[in-house]
């Protein structure tokens, strides 16, 4: 087992002719992610990476059963490109796309909940259950299949802590970069229930920043119905109030969204604080035997 | 790529009320003596600054006639508010204020969908309001605002059926607003119930997501709360705070940025500056970035990068670019790992720069740089 995506997962790329969207593919099947379809209005017909690229999403569901899209177009039309995904029924999908207006990113996920579309992002990394799939733009080398479930707000900040367990011999069921903008599609709190379903995942590393209370709503959900122990990193302990720390969603404002806060809530649950990202596999190793 | 808002100045946000049906005091703005009008009634004069207590810092000033006006507006011309010059004054009718109210509507984060807010007894601040006396509704932009919330919240606040009209009108159309002008914020603070019974928005607070600013090319690009090599970097497609300390930090996505700034504190060290590549590919952006370091005064630059959508090899051949052709001395240290390090290691390595693996190997030698 694992979260979201596994061996039988069948990938479509939405943009893939754009820069981000070949390489990226090329980098899923280097993986062995099964991507078998791309798709690009206007572009239909042709072949890239060995690929059909497609006009629609329900030419390429229809042609190749595909029951997952990662979304690489630009945000202008990204809403488009993910209502056409939401319409089209598939199960997942995945926003790399950034920069999407926060009011589109509000509708979308409505919108996906009305429809029983999963999304993950936008601005996100996408979702990796390694050894099986990889379905998100994460670098292909820092994985290890193995029982520690990984989420994360962040981008890059997953890699680092994702590598570093990898480096000390402790392998992931599934790594989830569930994005950085204040409004995303799947929450902490939707990862941490499906950690805790999910039978290969026994435990969890959660990588939080400042800004919102996503963090503190998973301290309260943890506290009532996670079993599994968890390990949490903060990002923004020096972070100055009242700026935006790159992340549309990474502001301390009014007082609240404070690492201090997510800390405290997190522990008081009975999570394990890391005080630096490579002591994460330390904090991890002392309760796991691998 | 930078994530921001485009902070409305009030005569501006009023104007927005105005088209969207909320009423806003009569009024007009000066930039200088000579443009104010004649006038017999009592006028109020503010201050046009996006700086928070404006009306502390004595920024809105109440003259009873011309003479009294024009020196209200002498003073707020001279004055600056929280650092920023005044140059332009709205000047207003002044209102016969019985009653205040706050109303907003924000995005509610938790819920994922917009929220309307009011405080019964406004003219205070929301920060300073305890939980349990602001009143909150979701509002779900598929089903827009039910009039059943305009009449609970005319309840609330004690209105009479003229009132509870007029409050429906107007939060009706900040609901439009908010949703038509992609707002990350529309708060009237405070809604004002005059001697007349009418309702009037006696100040506005429009903050419009910058992600969306593309739908509204009529809109002014400017917030005025960034600095100039801040405006710069965002201009680069990046994310720039400038901060206190001595050292410059450069990494790839905002939560490793952060990360690297905590992660120097731990060496007593603190960042002097926060700039996120984000997912850049391109040569000229890391050049730009260590451009915008050099001159920001700091002894040290710590980049940190962790390859996936950007290539470690990428951003080594813009540090040594940059080095070269801007003639930069600040030392550099780095730190690299992920898509492309090895050739990335290298290419650094020929260059003098000396490119860590470990995050808290790099910070350390970052703050003996600092130090030294």
């Amino acid at each position: 087992m694992s979260i979201l995506v596994d061996e039988k997962s069948k990938v479509m790329v939405q943009g893939i002719t754009g820069h981000q969207g070949s390489f990226h593919a090329q980098e899923m099947l280097s993986y062995g992610t099964k991507v078998v379809a791309g798709v690009a209005p206007g572009r239909g017909g042709s072949k890239l990476l060995g690929l059909p690229v497609l006009e629609s999403v329900s030419e390429a569901v229809e042609e190749t059963g595909a029951d997952i899209s990662i979304v690489f177009v630009p945000a202008k039309n990204a809403r488009d490109a993910v209502i056409e995904a939401i319409e089209s029924d598939l199960r997942l999908v995945v926003i790399v796309s950034e920069h999407i207006p926060e009011h589109d990113a509000i509708e979308l996920v409505q919108y996906a909940k009305l429809r029983g579309t999963t999304i993950i992002g936008p601005n996100c990394p996408g979702v990796t259950s390694p050894g099986k799939s990889k379905v998100g733009i994460m670098p292909n080398s820092i994985f290890k299949r193995g029982k520690i479930g990984v989420v994360s707000r962040s981008g890059t900040l997953t890699y680092e802590i994702v590598s570093a367990l990898t480096k000390n011999g402790l392998g992931q069921s599934t790594c989830l970069g569930i994005g950085g903008d204040p409004v995303v599609g799947t929450s902490f709190v939707d990862s941490l229930a499906m950690f805790e379903l999910d039978p290969q995942t026994e435990a969890i590393v959660l990588v939080g920043e400042i800004g919102g209370t996503a963090e503190e709503e998973a301290a309260s959900f943890i506290a009532s119905y996670v079993s599994k122990p968890i390990f949490a990193y903060i990002a923004g302990r020096t972070a100055p109030p009242g700026k935006k720390m790159g992340h549309a969603g990474a502001i301390i404002s009014r007082g609240r969204g404070t690492a201090q806060s997510k800390i405290d809530a997190l522990s008081q649950a009975g999570a394990l604080i890391a005080d630096l990202p490579k002591d994460i596999p330390k904090l991890v190793a002392s309760r796991i035997t691998q | 790529m930078t994530a921001d808002m485009v902070r409305l100045a009030e005569h501006a946000g009023k104007a927005l009320f105005a088209k969207f049906g909320i009423p806003v005091p009569e009024g007009y703005v000066v930039r200088s003596l000579g443009e104010i009008r004649e006038t017999t009634k009592p006028m109020a004069a503010k201050a046009q600054v996006l700086a928070g207590g404006r009306g502390k810092a004595g920024g809105i000033l109440f003259g009873s006639n011309q003479e009294q006006l024009e020196r209200a507006v002498t003073s707020l011309l001279s004055m600056r508010i929280g650092g920023e010059k005044v140059s332009e004054v709205l000047i207003e009718e002044r209102l016969n204020i019985i009653d205040e109210y706050y109303v907003s509507i924000s995005v509610d984060r938790s819920a994922g969908i917009p929220m309307l807010m009011v405080i019964p007894h406004g003219g205070t601040e929301v920060e300073t309001t305890e939980s349990q006396n602001i009143l909150k509704w979701n509002i779900h932009p598929f089903i827009d605002l039910p009039e059943y919330v305009c009449r609970e919240c005319a309840n609330q606040l004690i209105l009479g059926p003229q009132q509870a009209t007029h409050l429906e009108q107007v939060l009706t159309s900040l609901w439009r607003l908010f949703w038509a002008m992609d707002c990350d914020l529309a708060e009237i603070n405070p809604l004002v119930k005059t001697g007349l019974g009418d309702l009037i928005a006696a100040d506005a607070k429009v903050t419009i997501d910058d992600d969306a600013l593309f739908r509204h090319p009529e809109l002014p690009r400017e917030s005025g709360e960034r600095t100039p090599l801040e405006l710069e970097a965002r201009d680069l497609g990046l994310s720039m705070v400038q901060l206190d300390g001595g050292v410059g930090v450069v990494a790839n996505g905002a939560g490793l940025t952060m990360a690297t700034l905590d992660n120097l504190a731990l060496h007593g060290s603190s960042g002097g500056v926060f700039l996120d590549l984000g997912g850049t590919d391109d040569e000229k952006v890391v050049e730009g970035a260590l451009s915008l370091l050099s001159r920001a005064s700091q002894r040290v630059i710590l980049v940190n990068i962790f390859g996936g959508i950007t290539k470690c090899d990428t951003v080594a051949e813009g540090i040594v670019a940059a080095r070269k052709r801007l003639d930069i001395t600040t030392p550099i240290v780095a730190r690299i790992r992920g898509v492309n390090e090895d050739r990335a290691r290298s290419i650094l390595a020929a260059d003098g720069i000396m490119a860590f693996e470990d995050l808290d190997d790099a910070c350390k030698e970052a703050a003996r740089l600092e130090g030294a």
